[in-house]
């Protein structure tokens, strides 16, 4: 039976890009439609109706939601390339850990850059102690999956984009090479990968958004 | 012979895993987060060493030690490796010990599963907790929440006994404690959160709770109330 396979998504969205990165790491072709944040589609609130958000992955006319359930979906489904390990506590190890990037480090990151002064200096140090624990969990390793990207890194990604373009932004400097080297190290690594092995020719000008390259294509 | 030796310690080995030789929880009687877990081995069999933390004001080496990122309950320990964040150790012991499947084998039905999971979780409880907490107009409008989003995890129920089908599963654990906590929040906080607009949801709760399985485990009802009376005095003194 012909696989049909859709993604809602935004250009912009980072949670997009996880299933994006999920589908090409197994070489899955699929119907990519991008949605207006504004003016949702009625086939997005018809496939999302509790969330209504993107991104919703549509296979063979069923819609899965939320992007990290979207990634184990597309993980349990195709199993070349694995993504998750396949030993059960690593396997807990690495959900752990997306799920660490989404609860504590992504909102962490963003009220540093929302406020100003004196109450900035206090999240910062929150910031930093939970990029710490990321640090500590890269030694020794290429990516958080390893010698591979996996969850963790797929999970982590929009940490290479949003953090540099709050960055440039702001002009406050969070992960640097002296403070956070195995991090600064596995952003370089990352975005080397989805753009180059991912992608080997991507087929439109990559969008510019505050004079850094959205990682989409 | 060696051989022989050999293949009666891997059985040997083989047995203890099974039986969750080598597993500890440390928990706490007052949370649900913990009591899922719970759920989870018991519905699997498993035994295990439990270790109760003299919580909610003293939190021991031992916890901080294999949990330094959230310094929380629950945290399972198996053979020396921690895993904590509860839903996660449901999926590792789902994952470890095959037999009593908590979550479906098709794919697409194991991710509708952990949709409505991480739902009740970043939708309902927050709310609820939120209701909890505050008084006044800040209050009115976390009710008003709590109670729409237990509408949507109703739809979930889709005229089934449990969301597990005939039989509980991942989301009866991950979320029916709920029924137990929204009640206690309503008794202490004087608000409604479940009621006959949320019929078939209400029954699921009662219906879940009553399972012997799952009521083995329940913490004694008027010892919840005072512990969580004792949280609303602190929390709500905080706010004003």
């Amino acid at each position: 039976m012909a696989e049909e396979v859709k993604l809602f998504k935004t250009w912009s969205s980072p949670y997009g890009l996880r299933a994006v990165w999920a589908l090409k790491l197994k070489g899955i072709e699929y119907e990519s439609i991008d949605e207006d944040h504004d003016n949702k589609s009625p086939q997005l609130l018809q496939y999302n109706p509790v969330h209504k958000k993107i991104p919703v992955l549509i296979h063979n006319g069923k819609p899965v939601a939320e992007s990290l359930v979207i990634v184990e979906y597309i993980d349990e489904t195709w199993k070349q390339n694995p993504i998750l390990p396949q030993d059960p506590y690593e396997c807990a190890t690495a959900c752990f850990w997306a799920k660490f990037g989404d609860e504590k480090v992504l909102p962490s990151i963003w009220r540093v850059f929302i406020q100003e002064g004196k109450a900035q200096e206090e999240l910062l140090g929150q910031a930093m102690e939970n990029l710490k624990f990321l640090e500590e969990q890269l030694e020794g390793k290429v990516f958080f999956g390893g010698e591979k990207i996996g969850l963790v890194d797929i999970a982590l990604g929009w940490i290479a984009n949003l953090t540099c373009m709050l960055e440039e932004i702001s002009g406050l400097k969070l992960i640097t090479q002296e403070k956070f080297p195995l991090l600064f190290g596995w952003m370089q690594n990352f975005v080397c990968t989805v753009f180059v092995c991912l992608n080997p020719k991507p087929t439109e000008r990559p969008r510019q958004l505050g004079g850094l390259q959205a990682l989409d294509y | 012979t060696t051989k022989t030796l050999d293949c009666s310690a891997a059985t040997k080995r083989l047995l203890q895993e099974m039986a969750g030789e080598g597993v500890k929880l440390i928990g706490f009687w007052g949370s649900p987060f913990a009591l899922r877990v719970k759920w989870a081995l018991k519905l699997k069999e498993i035994q295990y060493e439990y270790l109760e933390e003299d919580l909610p004001y003293k939190k021991s080496d031992m916890l901080l030690k294999y949990n330094p990122v959230y310094k929380k309950v629950p945290v399972l320990v198996h053979d020396e490796k921690p895993i904590a964040e509860s839903l996660v150790i449901i999926e590792y012991i789902e994952d470890k010990w095959k037999q009593n499947p908590l979550l479906p084998e098709d794919p697409y039905e194991r991710a509708k599963a952990r949709f409505w999971a991480k739902f009740a979780d970043e939708k309902c409880v927050p709310a609820i907790m939120l209701a909890f907490r505050t008084t006044g107009e800040a209050q009115e409008k976390a009710v008003r929440e709590a109670r729409e989003h237990l509408k949507t995890l109703e739809s979930g129920l889709a005229g089934k006994r449990f969301f597990g089908g005939e039989s509980i599963g991942f989301v009866d654990i991950a979320a029916g404690w709920i029924g137990i906590w929204a009640r206690v929040t309503e008794e202490i906080a004087g608000i409604k959160l479940i009621d006959e607009e949320v019929a078939l949801l209400d029954t699921w709760f009662k219906d879940f709770l009553e399972l012997p399985v799952i009521k083995e485990c329940l913490p004694p009802r008027d010892r919840l109330l005072e512990l969580n009376q004792g949280f609303h005095k602190m929390l709500t003194a905080a706010s004003t």
